[in-house]
């Protein structure tokens, strides 16, 4: 007898290239069965009705910032979990820039013993070198011994490149990604927003694109001499796109994510000096938010991540050159995804999804294999025309630093469902 | 007539009309300040704050004399700091300035976008005295107005900007009112110091400065910054100067009845030569008299008494 | 029920111009001459009337008197509970005023605040001798103690009529009129 019963007439199983419709039995936290037809009438336990609403293996967030350890004021484990929840997000990933930051099994330990109360699954990334200081690696192998899924210095580039090299050659051997946050700090030299016209009116300190394609470019070049599985970070220029996408023709081991608000503002923007527009890489010009959405087409993007970036109100309410890098995401990915790329016909509703499924869960060996045989009861509901307004005040996460409130969107997550719980749910 | 909205950010979101309103009334001004009493009652009651985050001598003793000059009270405000250093927010700053009752803010600031920053969190009239390299409208508008006195018009001149286009606020709060007005501006400097994409602001770009003087009316002279040489935009000053500075030589390119602008404060023998400085169609001191003018003209058109209010201390 | 506005004569072209004469005549005879007399008018009608009554004191005296036009803008006390500023006009006052006798002029003296604002402004350009005034037309209500010199024509209003002066350089005809709002 099953616990929790999903059913619809809209299944999309991007694990089993499966699109039609189904219901999904679940018992404890495993999928018990899965049958390729509508039954609204089951009995006996809890039914959900999915109707026409899209019903997908639980999305996977590759790139969160959680805050915790250092900075539960802006996102705790437990609270980044809501959000992720109320995101459709059944599982995010960790990135290690916390204080302590995370570079040993203890970290991992902590995280992972928070997590046992968080509404969603958390992995944890990893960094590469101690401290994200660049001089010595971090124990790489004992933080895999504790479960981390890849490494990554995010936030920054390790900047010499014979540590990354290292890096790399050494994440081989525990077979996990080395996921690449590319930017030159040199070239990037405390900018704050993109390098271009807008930079120039406005006066503002530019990153040029080529802080990122110079290390996108080295580090391709690393992963081929190295044979290591390479996965390029929040991708956001045309011509670092163009790098990705030789380095898979080549038949590299290279992936890469882009975000919502690289596909979806540009730094025309920046003219309102919203603080919560600054983040890292910066919001770029109309030809690179075109190349980004063509990079998700062709495939040359694999995945979609939020990138979330949790800051509090005094980081934020600042004047412009004082605010830090980052805005939240967990909240608006799903509906930006569907507004800007399903309804602006850029993918179709299984290749969005499989960019929050398949995909990360393959690049990072994650135990998702979608609605077939003995899975994990991990669920998404998403009604594609739900048309919604972003609003500061119904954010799950601690911080409230996006510049997409007020926007009105279409397509939102509407249930989800962790380890066989419900841990968000909307009138469906 | 009301100029900006109620404040003076920028000469980018001005109309020409807007910005020819405050030439207009700076000529009045003008007058005022060749009197024997150089000193109108206009601003009495009203309290001027000058807050000054990146030091400066002539442009806040400019606005002072300017506020001083309508008979407003001015406060004085400088704190040098980096946006890093912690402390008291600039948010904080002005509430707390601003309880105590005072109606206007002139400020200074190291970040682009400060003053248009402080409209949101305060309710007074807020005039921009240089936000990062973004803009210097009143320093804008008294070079415009110093052109215009000599030439009676703005329309057709040619405009030439030489030196640190990319880090200057002066640059682009002139090119934006110049061309508003109908002058032919264009820039001249080492490429490492012109900021990506310039031409677009409808610029005519140039390294070499001799084919840049080329038919040029007017010639405004940037001051040029030693840390600039530090972070390796160009290799030393004496390259500079060579490739760069406004010599006699180099003002025989320039069309009859010229004249030489510089903002100041002046590196004479870096960027222009002493006799340049000292030429008679340089008008240098004259701008800095037309700046108290201006200043004063832009706080009568802006001169706002804020009404006390009654949901103090509450957030609505 | 609709309202409407009648304009009603007061003075006509001819009039007005008897009335500056007269007023010359009395400036001259009262100083009995125009040794160091200057003439400050309030923009913008009083300096037209200031110009006419340097002109008609020229007729006279066969002297023409340093002529000032003056913007009271700057000295106005109303300025802060105006939404928008209103426009200033130059200034033009070119010979010192200490130790002349100056002839304020003005069109209508009413509140007597244009009157306070100007004395303020004068007496910032230096120390004059003295300080007469003199008006087109008094139509009473002051709000500060003060009062004319010289007075063209009492017009006895009530605070709900407005009294309009034309001048030809300004209006394109001439004339003083007391406008009344009457319902229909």
């Amino acid at each position: 007898m099953a616990d929790l019963i999903v059913t619809g007439k809209r299944v999309i199983d991007t694990f089993n290239d499966y699109e039609g419709p189904g219901t999904i039995y679940m018992t404890g936290d495993r999928i018990e069965k899965f049958e390729k037809e509508y039954k609204p009438d089951t009995n006996g336990a809890r039914v959900i009705d999915a109707g026409n609403k899209i019903i997908s293996p639980g999305l996977v967030d590759m790139h969160v910032h959680l805050r915790e350890p250092g900075r539960e004021d802006e996102e705790t484990i437990v609270t980044g979990a809501d959000a992720a929840a109320a995101g459709g997000f059944t599982a995010v990933c960790c990135m290690p820039n916390t204080t302590p930051v995370i570079d040993t099994q203890e970290v991992v330990r902590f995280i992972l013993s928070r997590a046992k109360e968080a509404a969603v699954r958390v992995f944890v990334i990893g960094a590469v070198t101690r401290g994200q200081e660049g001089k010595r690696l971090s124990e790489i192998g004992d933080m895999w011994d504790a479960g981390i899924v890849a490494i990554s210095e995010d936030g920054k580039s390790v900047m010499n490149a014979e540590m990354m090299r290292n890096g790399m050659e050494y994440a081989r051997m525990f077979h996990i990604p080395v996921i690449s946050h590319c930017e030159d700090a040199n070239l990037a030299n405390g900018g704050k927003v993109n390098e271009g016209y807008n930079s120039t009116v406005l006066g503002m300190k530019g990153i040029p694109s080529i802080a990122e394609d110079v290390i996108v470019a080295r580090d391709i070049f690393i992963s081929r001499f190295t044979h290591s599985p390479l996965h390029i970070a929040h991708i956001s220029t045309e011509a670092s796109i163009k790098l990705v996408k030789e380095a898979k023709e080549e038949g590299l081991d290279v992936t890469a994510e882009a975000t919502p608000h690289h596909f979806s503002l540009t730094d025309d923007l920046l003219k309102t000096f919203d603080t919560n527009l600054i983040v890292n890489p910066p919001i770029r010009t109309t030809a690179d938010v075109e190349a980004v959405k063509r990079g998700l087409k062709d495939g040359t993007i694999d995945c979609i991540v939020s990138d979330h970036a949790p800051h509090s109100p005094e980081e934020k309410d600042v004047e412009f050159n004082a605010a830090p890098f980052g805005m939240i995401g967990l909240e608006t990915t799903v509906g930006l995804t569907f507004t800007n790329l399903v309804h602006g016909n850029i993918l179709s509703e299984a290749e969005v999804l499989r960019k929050m499924t398949v995909n990360p869960s393959r690049i990072l060996n994650l135990p998702y294999n979608g609605f077939a045989g003995d899975g994990l009861a991990d669920v998404t509901i998403i009604n594609p025309d739900l048309e919604w307004t972003v609003e500061k005040k119904k954010f799950r996460s601690k911080s409230k630093n996006s510049p997409f409130i007020g926007y009105k969107l279409k397509g939102k997550a509407v249930c989800t469902i962790c380890k066989g719980e419900v841990v968000y749910e909307e009138d469906i | 007539m009301a100029i900006g909205r109620g404040h003076l950010l920028d000469l980018e979101s001005l109309s020409a009309e807007e910005i020819t309103t405050i030439l207009d009334t700076t000529r009045t001004f003008r007058e005022v300040i060749d009197r024997d009493i150089k000193k109108v009652p206009t601003l009495r009651g009203i309290t001027v704050v000058n807050l000054f985050f990146e030091p400066s001598t002539r442009t806040r003793i400019s606005f002072e004399l300017a506020e001083k000059r309508l008979s407003a009270d001015t406060v004085n405000f400088s704190k040098a700091t980096s946006s890093v250093q912690k402390g008291e927010s600039l948010k904080d700053t002005i509430q707390n300035i601003e309880a105590m009752r005072t109606d206007m803010v002139v400020i200074r600031h190291s970040s682009p976008g400060a003053a248009h920053y402080l409209t949101q969190c305060c309710n007074s009239a807020v005039i921009n005295a240089g936000d990062g390299s973004h803009a210097h409208p009143t320093q804008a508008l008294l070079d415009i107005f110093t052109i215009r006195e000599k030439y009676k018009r703005i329309k057709d001149l040619r405009v030439l900007i030489v030196g640190d286009i990319k880090h200057s606020r002066v640059a682009r709060s002139n090119i934006w009112g110049l061309k508003k007005l109908g002058a032919q501006v264009a820039i001249c400097g080492p490429s490492t110091l012109l900021p990506y994409e310039v031409e677009k602001m409808g610029v005519e770009v140039f390294t070499d400065i001799d084919e840049a003087l080329e038919g040029v009316d007017i010639v405004n002279i940037l001051r040029i910054q030693l840390e600039r040489q530090d972070a390796g935009f160009f290799p030393t000053l004496r390259e500079y100067t060579e490739l760069y500075g406004i010599n006699m030589e180099r003002l025989k390119k320039l069309n009859a009845g010229f004249t030489i602008l510089h903002p100041g404060p002046m590196n004479r023998g870096v960027e222009i030569s002493d006799e340049v400085a000292e030429h008679s169609d340089a008008v240098i001191l004259e701008q800095v008299t037309n700046g108290v003018a201006v200043r004063m003209s832009v706080l009568y058109l802006l001169m706002h008494k804020e009404p006390v209010s009654v949901s103090e201390g509450v957030e609505v | 029920m609709a309202e409407k506005k009648v304009l009603k004569e007061i003075l006509d072209t001819e009039s007005v111009a008897r009335t500056i004469k007269r007023m010359a005549h009395e400036i001259i005879e009262r100083n009995r001459g125009v040794e160091d007399m200057a003439v400050i008018g309030i923009r913008t009608r009083g300096a037209i009337l200031a110009e006419r009554i340097v002109a008609a004191i020229e007729e006279i005296e066969k002297i023409s008197l340093p002529l000032g036009l003056l913007d009271i803008t700057l000295y106005r006390d109303d300025v802060h509970s105006r939404l928008e500023q209103p426009l200033v006009q130059k200034t033009e006052i070119i010979f010192r005023v200490a130790n002349k006798v100056v002839i304020l002029v003005d069109d209508v003296l009413f509140t007597g605040r244009t009157a306070r604002s100007a004395l303020d402004a004068i007496i910032d350009f230096g120390r004059p001798k003295c300080i007469q005034f003199a008006v087109l037309v008094d139509r009473g209500h002051r709000e500060l103690p003060i009062r004319a010199d010289y007075v063209g024509k009492n017009i006895p209003t009530s605070l709900d009529e407005r009294v309009v002066v034309k001048m030809q350089e300004e209006d394109g005809s001439e004339g003083v009129y007391l406008e009344k709002t009457v319902e229909e």
